[in-house]
């Protein structure tokens, strides 16, 4: 390997960890900051995709298109889009058991699964949508694809950054109350339903965007790459192991457990037999599955617990405003 | 030896301790009453007997018996049938299956038992194939200490049995109490209905704070000018 | 079109009987442990497939086969359940969802990798559908009813005449109260398991006879059961019995409408119309 394919790579998986590290902190929103279990995350992230897959490629026969819009266009409508279903179906189950959502996100993910494989007309089927052009692509020669993982950067600093400012607000010590005590938030005349649908809905529309990066940064999309196991999966492997509720941890999370999937693989392909191959993918996902399960029983925390580090922000802002009253 | 002695105890839920250095003694044939404010303790120092609190500190003993860190199931087995003071009849389960579950760890004949329980309470027998959630708040009352009966205890702890029942219930489930004492089973009883409980009370204690502030015969409470300020209506 | 209606809810009633003995284990587990079982699509598939190494294996009849296949999923269970969710139980309830839904990605792992991610069938035989009526039935389909009733016969039997029976109903319905009359709790759940997965299995060899297998049959299955379990009002295994043959008569039924691929869907829209007007399930309180 070259050092130009070297850096390729490099910039392939970090634009890939991006993207999950944005759907992580999708996620977040949702079960780190509000408890709410969400098992659909791959039917907001195609939502997300196929929105702007459509949108923004040119017209091609069989299926709706040819809009040809930019690709900012694309991104926010599929964000308005996830946005929107999440509002729908937290409506409709956020007043009830978490039991529910979590099973109500299993089939709008299902429901969205099928839709893309068998309604031609609107997402070509199991053929899927290629040509979906690549950031900025056009404006200057880009082999590498650095462009798009300096995209997919400015998105996730963002994302991190809003939440971050959030999770620090009013609203996000009320969310964090209603995940620990709902009954003392209520007690103090707080809408928690109102609540908990902001933070599910604004946690989709995250994935949302997760979604559209994806899209934008292949250049194709099909069903095969939004099966709700895999990626939902993934996601709450990357949250659980990185440390729920806590931002950091998400990130932190995404970019371990990426390594060990993508290593994983990679090596797989390099030793493994041809006809082993698709063994070898199994054995993978057992492999993620029974991590994960450690990880609950032996450090439900995450590597990156919430409370530590939440407890150590706080000190120094106490510090802080010590310094400040002249104490 | 006392059939029943709590001393020095300590614990609560995980939090804070709710119960703090109470006392409490049971004697063979007695029928004792624990009143106090709301959220004194009451309840939790019956739960606390049954073995569904922490204890931190202190002691525990049924007849000999150290019992401060047995399972339920165990003290069932020594003779202690427990009546909470919410949710405590299976509610989707007919009359008889509640009795039937209420005799869950005997394993010899109960249908002697299971008549004379028929007998104490004879709406139970015409209610025998409703469920137990149909029933009106008395019935769901008896249906409670019925199923604690069921095992024969040689100590019955009952959390407010007449809880919300009518003037007319409430007198009745007391002649019952009284009924079951004189057949022998010793009664560990929290109730609200200070006045009358104590009345047929041989003992009493008023907790506050999770800890003893009186302890007397039921009648020198009742005499007692302070206890009936405090919690008699004057 | 009377006779297709008839038809097709004949094949309901075939789907609604694999579908209810799911949800009745479902239903049961969560009565007992609080929790939705993601994996229990997962635990139908391994039976499905241990069925299908009795008969291609070691040359079993179906019926022999099957029980071998009871015994290794119940076996299962319950080694799932006291290594992992018993160490869990004193978490919140969605941690063991979690938990669940990594056991349920292990279980289909295991299976891809084991038996490979193609279609499979319990025999090459052609089935010879007889005629009633007009009504055409294949053999193994009425197996399919006649197992499933002979099955929740048993379970009510043994929920309401048996000791054990009678303490999960207790358990269920009071849990701290099942403690205080003296009922050993963690032997009921044991139990829970043993007959959720029992069912499960059962439910997965049915599934398998009337389709075929593969690894994601279990999964894609889920929604409907879930969909079942809560039209029944979830923890209430009767209800899911009622629950699950109106989502598969609807499922069928839907066929006249809407290709049937959209099947999980219309399992998915009857759940939210529930959760919607009554989420206490068809037979529960009004909200
Ligand atoms: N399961 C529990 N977990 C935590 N705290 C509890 C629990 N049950 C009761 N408490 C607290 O323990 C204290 C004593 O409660 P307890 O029920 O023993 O009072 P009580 O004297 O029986 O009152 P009441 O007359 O209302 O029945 C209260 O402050 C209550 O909030
Ligand atoms: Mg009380």
């Amino acid at each position: 390997m070259d050092l130009f394919e070297l850096f390729t790579f490099v910039v392939f998986f970090l634009s890939l960890v991006g993207i999950y590290g944005v759907l992580a902190l999708g996620l977040n929103v949702q079960w780190g900051l509000t408890g709410l279990f969400n098992i659909g995350i791959a039917g907001f992230f195609a939502i997300g995709a196929y929105t702007s897959a459509i949108l923004t490629t040119a017209d091609s026969p069989g299926y709706v298109g040819g809009f040809g819009l930019p690709m900012a266009v694309g991104l926010l409508v599929g964000i308005l889009l996830s946005g929107t279903i999440a509002l729908l179906i937290g409506l409709i189950t956020l007043n009830l058991r978490e039991d529910y959502l979590a099973i109500a996100t299993i089939g709008i993910a299902e429901i969205i699964r099928l839709v893309l494989k068998n309604e031609e007309w609107l997402t070509n089927g199991v053929r899927g949508i290629a040509g979906i052009p690549r950031p900025f692509a056009g404006w200057f020669d880009d082999p590498t694809g650095v462009t798009n993982l300096l995209v997919v950067a400015l998105a996730l600093v963002v994302v991190y950054a809003a939440l971050e400012r959030g999770r620090q607000s009013p609203w996000g010590r009320v969310m964090r109350a209603i995940r620990e005590r709902e009954i003392a938030v209520m007690a103090a005349g707080k809408n928690t339903v109102r609540f908990r649908l902001e933070s599910f809905v604004l946690g989709s529309a995250i994935m949302g965007l997760a979604g559209g990066l994806y899209a934008h940064f292949f250049g194709f999309v099909s069903p095969e790459a939004f099966d709700p196991m895999y990626t939902t999966f993934l996601i709450w492997v990357m949250l659980i192991a990185g440390g729920s509720g806590n931002n950091r941890g998400a990130l932190l999370g995404a970019l371990v457990i990426w390594t060990i999937w993508a290593g994983t693989e990679y090596l797989t392909n390099a030793f493994a037999p041809p006809e082993y191959l698709t063994r070898a993918a199994t054995v993978r996902m057992f492999l993620v599955g029974l991590l994960l399960e450690i990880i609950l029983l032996t450090r439900p925390q995450g590597l990156l617990p919430e409370s530590q580090f939440v407890t150590r922000r706080e000190e120094r802002r106490r510090r802080r405003s010590d310094i400040s009253d002249g104490k | 030896m006392s059939l029943l002695s709590m001393t020095r105890l300590r614990g609560g839920y995980g939090g804070a301790d709710i119960l703090n250095g109470i006392d409490l003694r049971v004697e063979a044939g007695e029928i004792v009453v624990v009143v106090g404010p709301n959220g004194a303790g009451k309840s939790t120092a019956m739960k606390a007997v049954f073995g569904l609190v922490d204890i931190r500190e202190g002691r525990l003993v049924f007849d000999g018996v150290d019992i401060t860190r047995l399972r339920s199931d165990r003290l069932a087995r020594l003779g202690i049938s427990y009546v909470p003071q919410e949710s405590n009849v299976f509610a989707s389960m007919t009359v008889h299956e509640n009795l039937e579950m209420g005799a869950f760890i005997r394993r010899d004949d109960f249908s002697g038992q299971l008549a004379r329980v028929y007998d104490i309470f004879p709406p139970l027998k015409e209610k025998r194939a409703s469920r137990a959630g149909s029933l009106s708040g008395g019935q769901r009352q008896m249906v409670a200490i019925a199923r604690a009966l069921m095992l024969e205890p040689r100590l019955l702890l009952l959390d407010e049995p007449t809880a919300g029942l009518s003037p007319a219930f409430t007198e009745l489930i007391f002649e019952k109490i009284v009924e079951i004492n004189a057949g022998g089973t010793s009664i560990l009883m929290v109730e609200q209905n200070a006045k009358q409980a104590l009345g047929l009370a041989h003992r009493g204690y008023v907790l506050t704070l999770g800890a003893n502030r009186y302890e007397d015969t039921g009648a020198n409470l009742l005499a007692n000018r302070e206890v009936a300020e405090m919690f008699l209506g004057g | 079109m009377v006779l297709e209606i008839i038809q097709l809810t004949v094949y309901g009633i075939v789907l609604g009987s694999i579908i209810s003995l799911g949800a009745i284990g479902l239903s049961l587990l969560y009565g007992i442990l609080r929790f939705a079982h993601f994996a229990h699509g997962d635990v139908m598939t391994v039976g499905a497939y241990l069925a299908l190494a009795g008969v291609t294996g070691l040359g079993l009849p179906i019926w022999a086969a099957s029980a071998l296949a009871v015994g290794g999923g119940v076996g299962l269970a319950v080694l799932i359940d006291q290594t992992l969710y018993r160490r869990l139980r004193r978490t919140a309830p969605v941690i063991l969802l979690i938990a669940s839904v990594g056991i349920a990605l292990i279980l289909r792992s295991l299976v891809q990798f084991v038996w490979g991610p193609d279609t499979q069938v319990y025999t090459q035989e052609l089935q010879m559908p007889v005629r009633l009526l007009g009504i055409r039935l294949k053999p193994t389909q009425l197996q399919i009813v006649a197992g499933a009733v002979i099955l929740v016969v048993i379970l009510h039997l043994f929920l309401t005449r048996t000791r054990t029976g009678k303490a999960m109903r207790a358990m269920a319905d009071n849990p701290e109260l099942a403690r205080i009359v003296g009922i050993d709790t963690e032997l009921v759940v044991v139990w829970t398991w043993v007959i959720g997965a029992a069912l499960a299995v059962a439910a997965g060899i049915f599934l398998g006879m009337d389709t075929r297998l593969q690894p994601t049959m279990g999964w894609h299955i889920l929604l409907p059961v879930f969909a079942a379990a809560i039209l029944g009002g979830i923890g209430k295994p009767y209800g899911a019995i009622v629950g699950g043959m109106v989502v598969g008569i609807a499922s069928e039924l839907s066929t006249m409408v809407f290709p049937p691929v959209y099947k999980p869907a219309v399992a998915f829209a009857l759940m939210v119309v529930m959760l919607l007007v009554r989420p206490t399930g068809l037979f529960g309180a009004p909200r």
